[in-house]
């Protein structure tokens, strides 16, 4: 399969929409689910760039890299939903600004 | 012209299903709409030459980190009662003001990214030119991912272990 | 050999104050008062022998103890310097410091600081002695700030009283206004001759300045500013009348006969320098002359008899000041001592009206007392005679002199003497106010007893020297230069005779027989304006009080707050602030975080874009 002609600034462009809609989510939702998933997409996004950059040079650096950023969003995924389970058990909501005490 | 024109449909969907996932009230529809968002970006992958990575995001991404999500939702079993919380939390004056600051890092990007030029490499990176890489100069990063994972799982079963046993932790107290 | 052992004259008082000090009163009340009494009786007999010998052979002579210290060619000894002048002034402060101690034994007799009395009253005849006999002006500042705090420690002696204490402190901080003076003007002598020996210091001055030079003229005032502390002269002399809160016997001692003396000494000692420079010579006549009269005027207003004496004093050592000013040093020391003799006598003698009238100061309470205490009363009609020089006492011959050699100054010299006429017609007004007063008239309070004989001697020999000292002739000559054999016309001479006896005159129509009304001039408005003025000093403390204290005080309040600290308690503020602010924003929700990280990310991507275009 060979990859055609796709402007690099295209993907990149795509990649900074897609950043920017992970970040919007990320701001206006309460629900620690949702934060999560913002984090996905915004995790998603840069891979994308990564994986574009490697493409333009024809050089593999980019798809290492977006296997770096999988292990990391799957470790964050990991943890985090750990810890939503926590948060529902103690405060019985996933409304992150109620979690606001900071303290155990 | 076929992989140009799939490209932008592909990328269409991928934003699409993005805001659509973000606004959505119930958390199983976003994730179905996220799913489709990832493998939107699949495709492109694809298409501009990095099949091993398309893989990958299909696999990993779309299916096992999903599916984490799919059954913790399930898991906390919000229902209805979560539906319309969400709706009462997205009033349009919460998020108009992240979405002007979204909109400003948006364009700035823009700004950046105009200047570049040019189309990706016409020819495809193959697994295993990745997989030479990756146990070649980048075999330090590897080894950290994997220590990285290795904590992930201490962490996640530590955390959800006292969810799930209930009687335990009302004996161990806080 | 007697001129090696003069050392053990200041040492003797030294040792039996230590010794009271030491024992603080644990010692039996006789021997307290046989060690405070005995120490300065020997120091006077020592000072007699050493008088005789030196009598015989008048020849002055230097005895250095030991180096004090030695600071590159700064090497100040411990040593005396002993001639007539040093003679006369130990005499003084021996003799009567010696019948001051014995009356004290008698006054102090009921109270319970006893040793601790003559503990400072022994500390402060020795620190005189050594400001008299000092050979260099180093040894001579020692001894200048020794008296000053004797004399704080006896006047805030009743320290119970607070008002006693404030006295203490307003003697002891107005001194010490000269006292910087005059420890400038040590500093400049230094720096310009190189030495601080007296002998010395003079030989060089003389070698080095020129008649009318500017350098001699600050130091001479520097000096001046000194000796005008210490003696209570104008501007200095408001803390006088106050220091009469102490015992009386003290009054005596110190702020009459010997240590207000101190700057007239001091001056008549380096009357070398002061040659050197004519302006401050009239800076001191002029002082002196103004002093008097204020202070005349003054103490013919008061009701207190101590501060009548007081102002009296401040007014005798404006004459000291006036004779050394023209030029007759004599005349100066021989009034110092006249007036040490009856000014001592009339402190005693109103110590024992005190005494018996318990502690009893107004004048128009008293009076009729010359029939119950005859001493005191013969005490202070030749007390009174010798102050207002009427002829024949001694105070007649010292002032006189005094007034005549102001008379023959060229230029100032009749306008001085003119003003000095007036202050001795005031001068003999209110000393025979305060005797009619006191003594004359109808009984106000009976005493409760007459001297005893420790106050009589001392009275009666003062008596006897107030009489006689006139006809004493001091040795100090060679001390000073030679005046002119010049004589005024004999007019003159019988003016200044006469006036004292106006005084008494118009003194006794006014205040005894009452011939003379005077009612209608007092009770005016001028009159009371003039009483009231005349009766606070000229209101000069209001005015101190005005232009010192109270600014001292409004800035010290201002300071309180501490403006300078403000200036750090700001940057402390503004940290608090930020830390306020900071800690505002620690507010544990979430989403408020990611705000501000995008708009941080905002802001450094602009400011990236802004520095370096180039990344494009």
């Amino acid at each position: 399969m060979e990859g055609l002609n796709v402007p690099l600034n295209h993907i990149l462009l795509v990649s900074s929409l897609l950043f920017a809609i992970g970040m919007l989510g990320l701001m206006i939702r309460r629900n620690i689910i949702f934060i999560l998933m913002s984090l996905e997409v915004m995790l998603n996004s840069a891979a994308l760039a990564f994986v574009a950059a490697g493409a333009h040079w024809g050089q593999p650096d980019g798809q290492v890299v977006f296997m770096l950023i999988l292990t990391v969003a799957a470790a964050e995924v990991a943890v985090g939903l750990g810890l939503v389970l926590q948060v529902q058990k103690r405060f019985k909501t996933l409304d992150m600004d109620y979690a606001n005490r900071m303290r155990g | 012209m076929l992989e140009i024109t799939l490209f932008y449909v592909a990328a269409t969907i991928a934003l699409v299903a993005t805001v659509m996932a973000m606004t959505r009230t119930n958390a199983i529809h976003a994730l179905i709409y996220l799913i489709v968002s990832l493998l939107a970006v699949a495709v492109i992958f694809f298409l501009i030459g990095a099949p091993f990575a398309a893989a990958l995001e299909i696999v990993i991404y779309a299916g096992a980190i999903m599916v984490l999500f799919v059954f913790v939702i399930m898991m906390l079993n919000l229902g209805e009662r979560g539906d319309q919380q969400e709706r009462q939390w997205l009033q349009p004056k919460i998020w108009i003001g992240p979405a002007l600051l979204s909109m400003l890092l948006f364009v700035e990007l823009l700004y950046v990214i105009s200047a570049l030029e040019g189309p990706v490499s016409a020819t495809a990176v193959s697994a295993k030119e990745v997989g030479l890489s990756l146990f070649g100069p980048y075999v330090l990063a590897v080894e950290i991912a994997s220590m990285l994972l290795l904590a992930g799982l201490v962490g996640s079963f530590h955390l959800g272990r006292r969810y799930l046993d209930r009687g335990d932790l009302e004996k161990e107290g806080e | 050999m007697m001129f090696e052992l003069v050392w053990l004259i200041p040492f003797i008082p030294l040792c039996s104050s230590v010794l009271l000090m030491l024992t603080a009163g644990n010692l039996p009340r006789l021997l307290i008062g046989s060690l405070g009494v005995g120490s300065v009786g020997i120091a006077a007999l020592l000072t007699l022998i050493t008088g005789i010998y030196f009598m015989a052979e008048p020849v002055p002579f230097e005895l250095t103890l030991w180096s004090w210290m030695q600071v590159g060619n700064f090497a100040p000894s411990v040593a005396f310097y002993f001639d007539g002048l040093t003679l006369v002034m130990m005499s003084v402060i021996t003799g009567v410091g010696f019948l001051i101690h014995l009356f004290s034994t008698e006054f102090m007799d009921q109270d319970h600081s006893y040793a601790r009395y003559f503990a400072y009253l022994n500390m402060f005849v020795a620190a005189m002695l050594i400001l008299v006999m000092a050979d260099n002006l180093l040894l001579l500042y020692l001894g200048w700030e020794g008296v000053g705090v004797c004399s704080y420690l006896l006047v805030g002696f009743w320290y119970k009283n607070s008002a006693n204490g404030q006295a203490a402190r307003k003697a002891f901080i107005v001194t010490r206004i000269g006292d910087t003076a005059m420890a400038l003007g040590l500093f400049l002598l230094f720096t310009e001759l190189g030495t601080l020996d007296i002998q010395a210091m003079t030989t060089v001055a003389k070698e080095t300045w020129q008649v009318g030079d500017n350098m001699p003229l600050i130091a001479c005032l520097l000096l001046l500013g000194g000796a005008v502390g210490k003696s209570a002269q104008l501007p200095l002399h408001t803390w006088l009348p106050d220091a009469m809160a102490g015992p009386t016997p003290v009054s005596a001692l110190i702020h009459a006969a010997t240590m207000v003396t101190a700057g007239v000494y001091l001056i008549a000692r380096t009357n070398g320098l002061f040659l050197l420079a004519p302006t401050a010579m009239m800076a001191v006549a002029i002082i002196g002359i103004a002093t008097s009269l204020m202070a005349a005027f003054t103490a013919l207003m008061q009701s207190d008899i101590k501060r009548i004496l007081a102002y009296s004093t401040i007014s005798q050592i404006g004459y000291m000041f006036l004779a050394l000013g023209v030029g007759a040093w004599t005349a100066g020391i021989f009034h110092l001592m006249t007036h040490a003799f009856f000014k001592a006598l009339l402190f005693l003698g109103s110590g024992a009206i005190i005494h018996c009238l318990h502690h009893e100061h107004n004048i128009f309470k008293m009076g009729g007392l010359r029939s119950r205490m005859p001493v005191t009363f013969w005490s202070f009609m030749i007390g009174s005679a010798a102050l207002a020089a009427l002829p024949m006492t001694s105070g007649f011959f010292s002032k006189d002199q005094i007034l005549l050699q102001a008379y023959l100054l060229p230029g100032m010299g009749p306008y001085f003497w003119i003003a000095g006429l007036v202050g001795a017609l005031l001068t003999a007004m209110y000393s025979f106010r305060l005797v009619f007063i006191v003594f004359f008239g109808k009984l106000n309070i009976e005493p409760d007893r007459d001297t005893g004989w420790r106050m009589a001697i001392p009275l009666t020999v003062l008596c006897g020297l107030s009489l006689i000292g006139g006809y004493f002739v001091i040795p100090v000559q060679a001390v000073f230069p030679p005046l002119s054999d010049e004589h005024p016309a004999l007019w003159v001479e019988y003016i200044s005779i006469l006036v004292p006896v106006i005084g008494l005159l118009l003194a006794y129509l006014i205040f005894h027989s009452r011939q003379l009304r005077v009612d209608g001039i007092v009770d005016s408005k001028i009159g009371q304006l003039l009483h009231r003025f005349w009766f606070s000093g000229w209101g000069i403390d209001w005015l101190y009080d005005q232009l010192f204290v109270r600014p001292y005080y409004g800035l010290s309040t201002m300071l309180k707050s501490e403006p300078v600290d403000a200036m750090y308690s700001l940057i402390v503020a503004i940290n608090q602030t930020f830390n306020q602010l900071l800690s505002e924003a620690q507010s544990g929700r979430m989403r408020w975080y990611i705000v501000s990280m995008v708009f941080g990310l905002l802001v450094l991507i602009s400011l990236a874009l802004q520095i370096s275009p180039e990344v494009l």
